[in-house]
């Protein structure tokens, strides 16, 4: 198949190649964009104890204040700093959306090679993966928290296991189609055992799409978990992230609405940056796909 | 095309059952004491044991199962452990409040998203085409509630064009409810018309470039004519698709919108659930939801021959 062979695969000779990315990375400005974003926002939430004051101090006097030379962007009800607040807000939403993304990741990749390369478990998985499909997400999440204590591991598994199945589809998808490749097939007549053959010559494939994937997840991810804190139901409140902050905020919209504004539209730049990187991952990996749609 | 139906109503029934089993299970196969989550840290050893009594998590797994399916499958949901009420009764309740925000996002989303794909494929690169294509960055990118208090604060608390929060039954006049449902609807159906106008435009594409649009251009056939009669019938299938997929993400974002805007809907009752541990009700709404998930995929599967008469199974 024509397809095959056009697919650029960063994947030559067995070894990844982060210079064949690099330089097709040029032609697809998306992921430099996306990308740099997200490098911009990681250093920026690294370095925050250099800029931003303390995220937890809390002084009475100053509730509510609009912004000023000392509070930036203002305080909350509290009278804690809306700034400190929204960007050390950000280490918790980037390392609860890249963890759970990467957890979804993993799992749907191993449920998926099993499912697509062995063909005994196919049927059994994919109609459990398509019963959790028909359970909306967020619900679900909502439902694996309200029954366990609050904290951020729980957290994670709970926005981790709603993204599992679209993982696992779209890793077997690919497993199927590569199966039956005449590399896979010499592999097995040369007697190659099945981790070999699974880990050699099925996983490689499944990478480029796999990495698009967990990006989508991951900006899906960083969604709920700021949605689930909003409801209360997500990060414990003693932390600052940006739906906790949205939540404790949302009596005070007339009168300080960048206690709600600010979390949000850094958390909407963070979903954007992560969705760019992503539409761009997919360009890079299968240029077909750009001019189709 | 009988046997095609019954084999797609087959497949709908096992996956509904393991959506039950799923959810059966959950409940009973989570690390730690349910009924002492459920009750409460405060609760007292005599009232733990009865909520797992009124649970009845005493009893061996397959028959909790058997008693759990046959209830379900009658339409009773068991008693909410914090209202000590019925769960369907709750839940009728509060339908009608998220029947009316679903519904309007649902109709929004066809007409502006098809209207908007149909634009943007029908002058592929232009100006509506690079719009939709921002538009749908940031549709998808803006979290609903972040965009709920947006609006408040623009047509409510600065321009005071709409009411804040709230909803008026639609008994009680059709222009208090619509007007309450104006915010919530906006802010619910951006991501969506972003969804369904980048279908909507890869599906026109590929139909634009057929012999018979060219007939039709030839022929003299009007823009309005050729895209509406002609390229839209064709492409009607994979819209159709998507808004059936899309209902599942559409509920996660009800559950918001209904905070964000203080609609008594069953996003607000999951919402109050989940605080009060609550978890009958919880199981119930994840069922009905699942429920009617699976009917609306089912739904459009059989549909398809009536949008597209050439498919024949």
């Amino acid at each position: 198949m024509s397809f095959a062979i056009s697919l650029p695969n960063p994947w030559q000779r067995g070894r990844f190649r982060v210079s064949y990315l690099a330089r097709h990375a040029r032609r697809h400005p998306l992921v430099l964009i996306g990308g740099g974003l997200l490098l911009i926002l990681i250093a920026l939430t690294l370095a925050a104890p250099l800029y931003a004051g303390d995220p937890l101090k809390m002084d009475p006097f100053v509730r509510l204040q609009p912004p000023s030379a000392e509070y930036w962007l203002g305080t909350d009800n509290l009278g804690r700093d809306v700034f400190a607040r929204t960007v050390y807000g950000a280490r918790v939403s980037l390392t609860v959306g890249l963890i759970s993304a990467l957890v979804a990741a993993s799992a749907g990749l191993l449920i998926g090679v099993l499912a697509g390369y062995i063909r005994s478990f196919d049927n059994v998985i994919m109609r459990v993966m398509d019963a959790l499909m028909s359970i909306p997400t967020f619900l679900l999440a909502i439902a694996l928290i309200s029954l366990t204590e609050t904290g951020i591991g729980i957290l994670i598994i709970a926005i981790a296991i709603p993204q599992i199945p679209s993982v696992t589809r779209m890793v077997r998808s690919v497993v199927i189609s590569v199966r039956e490749r005449a590399y896979v097939e010499a592999a097995v007549c040369g007697g190659a055992r099945l981790p070999k053959i699974l880990w050699r010559h099925i996983l490689p494939s499944t990478l480029p799409p796999l990495m698009v994937q967990t990006a989508v997840v991951c900006a899906d991810a960083i969604m709920t978990e700021a949605g689930l804190s909003f409801l209360g139901v997500g990060v414990p409140p003693e932390i600052s992230s940006w739906g906790n902050m949205i939540s404790s905020s949302r009596l005070y919209l007339s009168i300080a609405p960048l206690t709600i504004f600010a979390p949000g539209i850094l958390l909407a730049i963070t979903v954007l940056a992560v969705n760019l990187f992503g539409d761009g991952l997919r360009d890079l990996f299968d240029p077909r796909a750009k001019r189709r749609s | 095309m009988v046997y095609y139906i019954l084999r797609r109503l087959i497949s709908a029934i096992v996956v509904m059952a393991m959506v039950g089993i799923f959810i059966f299970l959950l409940i009973r196969l989570t690390p730690g004491d349910p009924a002492a989550i459920i009750a409460g840290p405060t609760a007292s050893e005599q009232m733990v044991a009865s909520v797992r009594e009124q649970l009845g998590l005493n009893e061996p797994l397959p028959v909790q199962f058997g008693q759990w399916a046959q209830n379900t499958l009658r339409g009773d949901f068991g008693t909410s452990v914090f209202a000590g009420r019925p769960v369907v009764q709750l839940m009728k309740q509060r339908m009608e409040p998220t029947l009316s925000v679903a519904l309007l996002t649902l109709f929004v989303s066809v007409v502006g998203g098809v209207t908007f794909g149909i634009l943007a494929a029908w002058r592929a690169g232009g100006f509506v085409d690079r719009a939709l294509t921002v538009f749908s960055a940031l549709g998808y990118s803006l979290p609903v509630f972040v965009v709920g208090y947006f609006l408040i604060y623009v047509f409510a608390i600065h321009t005071r064009l709409l009411p804040v929060q709230g909803y008026v039954p639609i008994g009680q006049g059709l222009g208090p409810w619509f007007a309450h449902l104006i915010l919530p609807t906006v802010a619910l159906s951006l991501p969506y018309i972003a969804f369904i106008a980048r279908i909507a435009r890869a599906s026109m594409l590929e139909v634009l470039s057929e012999d018979y649009m060219r007939t039709a251009a030839a022929k003299g056939a009007s823009p309005y004519s050729m895209l509406y009669r002609h390229a839209l019938k064709n492409a009607g299938a994979p819209i159709v698709t998507v808004i059936g997929l899309s209902f599942a993400y559409l509920i996660g974002g009800v559950v918001l919108t209904e905070t964000v805007f203080n609609i008594p809907g069953i996003g607000r009752l999951v919402v109050d659930a989940i605080n009060n541990r609550d978890y009958p009700v919880i199981q119930s709404v994840l069922i009905v939801i699942s429920g009617i998930y699976v009917l609306i995929n089912l739904a459009v599967d059989l549909a398809y021959t009536l949008i597209d008469p050439r498919i024949r199974y």
